[in-house]
């Protein structure tokens, strides 16, 4: 009866488990080709960026329009950790270890990246002290700004050419054994970030970034230090998307300031809105569906900047609360509550 | 040691004197009420005890200590709680919500924690349930508790309002007009809630409120302020009939 019970309430995460298990068996054993594991693996590091941005955009109720400046910093920070470590470079020669311990190396520097991303997420926590909604919202610009132009203008990183060599650390990991690596950590990142947000928003700390969104003053009397909430909040949305950062990093194998400007900001946006505002499970299937959506309008070319976009009136028109409401799935689904352990 | 003593607290906004020279001492376990006409500072005054202003000049000690420089939630976590003129409920979490989050200050696990799901942080949320319910049942709230605050009638929103003012588990309650808005019914339920608060929890309830009837079935001891100033204080038999009063209500008979 105990185990029973046992088995149904972890039965939501034992199929996410089984799925992502299936799906890296799949690429290992060339079921699917390259392109539908680079497909699958541009959605993991979406759902990243649609829930961590949904941290502090849906639950928070700031406006954050410069996600992709933690993108940014994410992305640099590992791929130069991880390339100064484990591949020859112009700055430091050659590598300080073998290329075997590329698989212990890339995770620390995924690592890396969502630490120094999480502290550039002080930039736009201390002004949030103080400033609220549209004023926060131009500081975020700010922010992304900053981000790009300091980095174009570091030579050292290469400056606007961008900044390269993280296929060799990937490769050397490749060579150590042939298996679907970086799908493989693209998985893991994905339920670590879903499961910290959604252990962070259950939690009664958590739920006093909800009473900040609805009503600051009643929680600062209330006893929340909204300061630390803000500052925990913000720093954990920037770190968690830092590390999906540094994941898009090697999964591309190249990084350049403008792939972060405000146009990707724009779609880390866009992903939370069509999920619904506060929904962690809104913002897991709408960053699914907008990367199926990017890829199925691919032969449209730039036309498809036209269709997304008036997608996104139809949708403000027609569903203005997005796929999900603020209403996570066993809301919708209250049979759903058996098989997923939430309290 | 007193649980609040206000000495000399005076409030500028600029050139306004919102609030000069207030007094008030309170050991625990009063009734107390402050009232005045509209505009008097009233609500300035819970603003600076809860410590959301800063006073211009003057001190607010709680339990002996100066609140001076204190933000809202260290002085909530002092053991002054209030509610709101205005209905501020959480309005997108439901009643059991509510309560829990106003236990904040004594959450006693660090984010690790709750990352981790220690063993440490199940035993304190396991204990932050236990007290909202206790609460909730005390309170008549229990067949409310999921539902969101928007929902329920407006003498019931007042009611879980204070009742998450109480899950601070405060020493010293502060009631900006409670009577505001309900129906005599209401009030009647009303009054009896803040007696009951009164003689289950022995603490102190300071509250502002217009209704008479509240003021003078309720309070022990009432202050009347106007412009500021306080201009009179006694037993609800004394305020009645006190001259200065009735001027600041009713206005002079001079021309």
């Amino acid at each position: 009866m105990e185990t029973g019970n046992k088995l149904q309430r972890n039965a939501f995460a034992l199929a996410v488990i089984s799925g992502c298990v299936l799906i890296i068996l799949l690429a290992q054993f060339k079921v699917i080709n390259l392109y539908i594991q680079s497909v699958i693996m541009f959605m993991g590091i979406n759902i990243m960026i649609s829930t961590s941005l949904n941290l502090v955009n849906g639950n928070m109720g700031e406006f954050s329009c410069g996600h992709a400046a933690f993108l940014c910093v994410g992305a640099y920070v590992s791929s130069i950790t991880s390339v100064l470590i484990m591949a020859p470079n112009d700055i430091t020669g050659a590598p300080f270890l073998p290329p075997e311990l590329a698989v212990l190396v890339f995770p620390i520097s995924v690592f890396v990246g969502g630490v120094v991303a999480a502290l550039a997420g002080i930039l736009v926590a201390l002004p949030s002290f103080k400033t609220r909604g549209d004023y926060l919202a131009i500081i975020t610009i700010a922010v992304n700004y900053m981000v790009i132009s300091g980095i174009e203008n570091l030579s050292v990183v290469g400056g606007p050419r961008g900044f390269m060599g993280m296929k060799k650390v990937v490769k050397s990991m490749y060579e150590l054994a042939d298996i679907p690596w970086m799908m493989i950590f693209v998985a893991l990142g994905t339920i670590f970030c879903v499961l910290i947000i959604r252990r962070y928003v259950s939690s009664t700390y958590g739920k006093g970034v909800n009473a900040i969104c609805q009503d600051e003053i009643a929680a600062e009397i209330m006893s929340v230090n909204t300061n630390k909430v803000k500052l925990v909040t913000f720093m954990l949305s920037s770190g968690l998307c830092g590390m999906a950062g540094g994941l898009f990093a090697h999964v591309v194998g190249y990084v350049n300031p403008q792939s972060f400007n405000i146009l990707k900001s724009t779609e880390a946006m866009v992903m939370v809105y069509l999920g619904g505002m506060g929904s962690l499970s809104g913002a897991v299937i709408s960053a699914v569906f907008f990367t199926f959506l990017l890829e199925l309008l691919r032969p449209l070319q730039i036309l498809k900047w036209v269709i997304i976009p008036f997608t996104l009136v139809l949708l403000m028109q027609f569903r203005p609360e997005g796929i999900m409401g603020n209403k996570e799935l066993t809301d919708v689904f209250p049979k759903l509550r058996k098989y997923c352990r939430f309290k | 040691m007193s649980l609040l003593k206000v000495e000399h607290m005076t409030q500028n906004f600029g050139g306004l004197q919102a609030v000069s020279d207030f007094n008030i001492e309170l050991q625990g376990g009063e009734l107390v009420a402050l009232i005045g006409p509209n505009g008097a500072g009233k609500t300035t005054i819970f603003n600076l005890v809860s410590g959301f202003y800063t006073p211009t000049e003057g001190s607010i000690r709680v339990n002996g200590k100066d609140t001076r420089g204190m933000r809202p939630h260290q002085v909530t976590a002092l053991g002054v709680s209030r509610t709101f003129q205005n209905i501020r409920l959480w309005k997108d979490m439901h009643v059991l919500d509510n309560i829990r989050v106003a236990q904040h200050y004594r959450m006693g696990y660090s984010i690790w924690d709750a990352f981790a799901r220690t063993r440490n942080y199940m035993g304190r949320e396991k204990e932050i349930d236990r007290i909202s319910w206790k609460l909730l049942e005390a309170m008549n709230l229990k067949e409310y508790a999921y539902e969101v605050p928007p929902n329920l009638p407006y003498g019931l929103q007042r009611r879980v309002e204070i009742a998450r003012a109480m899950s601070i588990q405060p020493q010293l309650l502060l009631l900006d007009e409670p009577a505001a808005g309900l129906n005599s019914r209401d009030v009647e339920e009303l009054i009896e809630l803040v007696r009951w608060i009164h003689d289950t929890f022995h603490i102190s309830i300071w509250m502002i409120e217009h209704q008479m009837k509240v003021v003078m079935s309720l309070c022990s001891w009432i202050k009347v302020i106007d412009f500021g100033q306080t201009i009179a204080e006694g037993t609800p038999e004394e305020i009645q009939n006190h001259p200065q009063v009735i001027k600041a209500y009713l206005g002079d008979d001079t021309i």
